[in-house]
């Protein structure tokens, strides 16, 4: 019987009813259900350098019923599998935030709640997905639509053909799951990704038809760019072989985005394998930009003392170990600013567009 | 303020027809002169007032002379009431029933009686109407009535119609009142607002006639008034009775009188005090320690504390006649050595007259003194209330599950001995936890947490056994409160804030001369020495709250765990049966799980080691109340605790220790 109900069951519905398996199997045994969740933190990830990719160490943690400190932890971990494989029967997608509402509920004869807030759930999606090995959009979780693509790029969502040359200034919104099941690259024709950090400089350059001049894709996540605009990139990067630059603000915070995309993210290490691109180029803001771009000192903002503590950390993470970042990064501490793109407007408003990136590309000035 | 003094809207009003008459009558009797001339010389009292026909001459240095005069301190202090505590009607019958309290408990306490205090306070009714509600009334009668030692006739008059007169401002010595202002004060703000007399009975013996004086004050010359005086029938053997009536307010709650009596009785079991409300009600407050406190002595001044001007006086007035036999005479702590020691280093000769130094001399002897090795002054001027005493105070007046007391060794500033005592009572008492169960389950909204306790700790601060109800947070007493990290000894307090719980904080300075910041005695002054004492002692009271609280939160903690896990265990189940699709057979899971719950929170033998645990009686001077009966020291287990030194203790009525008993034989059954 059990046999006949696994076959029905999809690769990550099984896996997640594995959860209730191990609870039961050690119930049988009379030991304490434990999970084993790898665990998510700088301490446990390793840099790949022939990659180019930071990849999840093998360091678990135990998360067991019986102990007081993790007993919520672990009801609250199967009550989101539960929810999460009530999703896959479903064939729905859903966010963070209704993955809570859904398993909130009050318990029989106390007034505590499982979950608290938002706050206690997602961190278990991400612990259920690395200990399941699911991503997030196996598991039919997605973030909010937070990038936009615009460029010489003919995508199929839903069986609707979406043009990107064609959807004026706005572009296309990147849903947040982009894997091969629910959107297909059709066709593209750009030489290159221009991943953009600020919506307003990726507008900036889609008004200014940056992308038709230099035949390229523009792409932004609007800050850290999420899971669909990284993922897309590598997808483009990988199926189209497009190069990819990063354009960020020269700051500690630019620079680490610049790394998620290259490198991969340290609290989600496992998807690296799928998301980073380690071929993507650093195209600015550089430290050495106001130089050579004659920005005056008095558009710089003075580095607070989190700048320069992330600054701190950045410079002996083990991927800013060549020599160009490092001295691209002890240029920024040593200056004592930072700059934000904006800045760039000081000059002229279409600076970026006419001047800065053209030059850029064509000197080939990039950090890699 | 509401109620207008009536006698000040007399006058007033008296003083405006008065000018206004007389210009009538002198326009009448000389009806040909210039009405400004006749203005001129209406108010001729001041005569210096004169030439109002050319306003802007200049005003002599010899006219300027003529106006100046002397102010009679109570001329200043019918100004300045407020400084006495005086300024609205509500504080104003606090005061007052606060100064008669505290001159009935020193009276008794020094001639070695037992106080019995009897505080009356009704609602006075001006001219036969009806008694409107005490919540409304203006004007209140207060009575105070004592045993004590009853005073003798001639002193009743200055003592209770003259400021500034009182045995108690000259001398080196623990009590309550410190100046010789406040009684009498009392008096002329009755005087101010009802016009009435303060009514004195006294009685010195069984033997002596009880005198009945209705005394008022004058307020020019600061002298009292004899308004009736006769020989009466009383039925007391011996004490003192005050009555006055006076524009005032009653209120319940926090500063009300009330509470001012409730707090006299915490810090002073030995008096038995009885209070009639406006209201017609009877409180009680009997004498729990039948015993008096140890009689404080009087003490000469420590040299450390004496200030130049003084030092200059004191040399002026001494009896001595040497130097060296004026240090070692007159101050504590002065052996001839020391004071040999002092004339060598201010390079005097012992022998010096004492009148004869002035100037540079008394300069290097001032200097002479501060540079001194010179023991702290004696304590034994100084009687603390006792932890003893405090934790029978505080186990009778508030409800609580734990409490504690501690009396800090003698300290010293500017020259003056001190003591710090710090108590603590926490928690709801069992009473109340039972009549409270558990809140039915409501399920909780994001942001909402499941106790939503922001009670603040109270803090009851006394100064020589007196309650301080107002100025709060100017006091050094309440600055230590906040000061001390609470968070420590597991309370929960925000930044600057009160800790916060079912608290109250109690703080006792015990001195010679406690350093108030007013007249009116409010507030404790901020000397460091002071502060860092009472932190000492809060923070002992503390370390011991965290012990008592560590101990019931993890008998609860263990409680809890099981509980979650029997709540958890529910929800794991479920979770799993909806993950295997409904095919699982639930119970069979539950118990299992249950089975590895029970063996893992070790079951009864948890209860064992938590039923077992050392005892309250681990911690010294507390007193631990639950549900099954009291632990601790207010019922007086003879030997069955650490006993730090203290006085010895007598045993208070065993219904208590009975009590504890059968505590202590529940607890091993359960």
């Amino acid at each position: 019987m059990a046999k006949a109900a696994a076959k029905k069951l999809g690769p990550v519905e099984k896996k997640l009813v594995g959860v209730a398996d191990t609870v039961i199997t050690a119930a049988d045994r009379g030991k304490d259900p434990a999970l084993s969740i790898p665990v998510r933190s700088l301490a446990n990830i390793n840099f790949n350098e022939k990659r180019g990719i930071i990849e999840m160490g093998k360091r678990k943690q135990e998360r067991t019923l019986f102990n007081v400190g993790m007993a919520k932890k672990f009801m609250q971990t199967v009550l989101v599998a539960d929810a999460l494989a009530e999703l896959q029967r479903a064939n729905l997608t859903t966010s963070l935030r209704e993955i809570y509402y859904r398993t909130k509920h009050t318990m029989k004869d106390s007034s505590e709640n499982t979950f608290d807030g938002q706050n206690e759930s997602d961190p278990l999606i991400e612990d259920l997905e690395v200990t399941l090995t699911a991503l997030r959009e196996e598991l039919h979780v997605r973030a909010e639509n937070a990038g936009s693509i615009v460029g010489p790029v003919v995508l199929t969502d839903d069986g609707d053909r979406v043009d990107c040359a064609r959807l004026g200034k706005g572009g296309y919104s990147v849903p947040s799951i982009v894997e091969p099941e629910f959107i297909q690259i059709r066709r593209c024709t750009a030489d290159f990704v221009l991943l953009v950090e600020k919506g307003t400089q990726w507008n900036r350059l889609s008004e200014d038809k940056f992308w038709r001049r230099y035949n390229c894709v523009l792409l932004t996540g609007n800050g850290q760019p999420p899971r669909g605009v990284r993922r897309l990139a590598r997808r483009l990067h990988e199926e189209h072989g497009l190069p990819v630059y990063v354009l960020v603000d020269n700051d500690p915070w630019g620079y680490y985005i610049y790394s998620v995309v290259k490198q991969g993210s340290i609290n989600l290490a496992f998807e690296s394998e799928r998301m980073a691109i380690p071929k993507a180029k650093f195209i600015g803001l550089s430290s050495s930009d106001p130089d050579t771009y004659g920005l005056p000192r008095n558009v710089g903002i003075k580095l607070n003392d989190k700048d320069i503590g992330r600054a701190k950390e950045l410079i002996k993470y083990r991927w800013f170990q060549k020599k160009p970042w490092q001295e691209e990064i002890k240029r920024m501490l040593a200056s004592g600013l930072k700059y934000e793109l904006d800045a760039l407007a000081n000059k002229d408003f279409r600076y970026l567009t006419k001047t800065y990136l053209p030059k850029k590309l064509k000197d080939r000035d990039w950090l890699d | 303020m509401m109620a207008m003094p009536k006698a000040t809207l007399k006058s007033k009003t008296g003083a405006k027809s008065k000018p206004n008459a007389r210009s009538k009558a002198s326009a009448a009797k000389l009806p040909k002169t210039a009405p400004r001339a006749t203005d001129a010389k209406a108010p001729d009292a001041n005569a210096a007032d004169g030439k109002p026909a050319k306003p802007t001459t200049t005003i002599s240095a010899v006219e300027m002379g003529t106006r100046q005069r002397e102010i009679s301190v109570s001329e200043f202090f019918t100004k300045n009431r407020h400084l006495l505590g005086f300024d609205n009607p509500r504080k104003a019958l606090l005061t007052c029933v606060k100064e008669a309290v505290d001159n009935a408990l020193d009276a008794a306490e020094e001639a070695g009686i037992l106080p019995d205090v009897l505080v009356n306070v009704e609602v006075a009714v001006a001219n036969g109407a009806p008694p409107p509600p005490p919540s409304q009334a203006t004007r209140f009668r207060v009575t105070v009535i004592d045993n004590g030692p009853g005073i003798v006739r001639q002193q009743i008059p200055p003592i209770f119609a003259k400021l500034l007169y009182g045995s108690k401002f000259h001398r080196l010595r623990m009590s309550r009142g410190q100046q010789g202002i406040g009684i009498s004060a009392a008096g002329m703000y009755a005087q101010l607002t009802t016009g009435k007399p303060v009514q004195i009975t006294s009685r010195i013996g069984a033997r002596a006639a009880a005198h009945y004086f209705e005394v008022q004050i004058d307020t020019k010359k600061n002298e009292p008034r004899i308004v009736e005086n006769k020989k009466i029938d009383w039925e007391h053997q011996r004490g003192t009775q005050v009555a006055m009536e006076i524009d005032g307010r009653y209120q319940k709650g926090r500063a009300s009188v009330d509470e001012y009596l409730e707090q006299v009785a915490i810090a002073n079991p030995h008096v038995q005090l009885v209070y009639r409300t406006p209201e017609g009600e009877t409180r009680e407050y009997p004498r729990t320690i039948q015993e008096l406190p140890p009689q404080p002595r009087e003490i000469k001044p420590h040299p450390y504390g004496i200030e130049f001007g003084i030092l200059l006086r004191m040399l002026h007035d001494t009896k001595s006649h040497t130097l060296a036999g004026f240090l070692a005479a007159d101050f504590s702590r002065v052996s001839s050595a020391v004071a040999q020691e002092i004339c060598g280093t201010a390079k005097l000769s012992p022998s010096t007259k004492p009148r004869n130094i002035h100037g540079a001399d008394a300069e290097a002897i001032y200097k002479a003194i501060q540079s001194t090795k010179i023991m702290a002054p004696p304590s034994n001027c100084i009687s603390p209330i006792g932890e003893k005493a405090i934790l029978h105070g505080l186990y009778r007046q508030i409800k609580g599950d734990f409490y504690t007391a501690v009396t800090r060794p003698p300290s010293v500033y500017r020259g003056n001995p001190f003591i710090i005592e710090a108590g603590l009572a926490f928690g709801r008492g069992p009473d109340q936890a039972a009549e409270t169960p558990e809140a039915p389950a409501v399920p909780l909204a994001e942001g909402e947490q499941q106790d939503d306790d922001n009670e603040l700790a109270r803090v009851i601060r006394y100064a020589n056994r007196v309650p301080l109800l107002y100025q709060q947070s100017a006091c050094a007493t309440f600055k230590s409160v906040l000061e001390t990290t609470w968070r420590n000894y597991g309370v929960v307090q925000s930044r600057g804030a009160l800790p916060a719980g079912p608290m109250v904080v109690f703080v006792h300075m015990a001195s010679v001369w406690v350093p108030f910041t007013s007249e009116s005695k409010e507030a404790i002054a901020d000397y460091d020495e002071i502060r860092k004492e009472i932190r000492l002692a809060l923070q002992e009271c503390g370390r011991r709250l965290g012990v008592f609280l560590r101990k019931r939160e993890r008998a609860k903690s263990e409680f809890r765990r099981r509980n979650i896990f029997e709540l958890y265990i529910e929800e794991v189940v479920e979770a799993c049966a909806r993950l295997k699709g409904g095919k699982l057979p639930k119970e069979k899971l539950k118990n299992q799980l249950q089975k590895i719950a029970l063996k893992r929170t070790g079951g009864a033998k948890t209860d064992e080691i938590l039923g077992h645990e050392s005892g309250p009686e681990g911690l010294p001077h507390s007193i631990i109340v639950t549900p099954e009966g009291t632990e601790g020291e207010a019922p007086v287990l003879p030997g069955a605790e650490p006993s730090n030194g203290g006085p010895p203790e007598e045993v208070t009525p065993s219904k208590e220790t009975a009590k504890a008993a059968k505590r202590k034989t529940k607890r091993k059954k359960r």
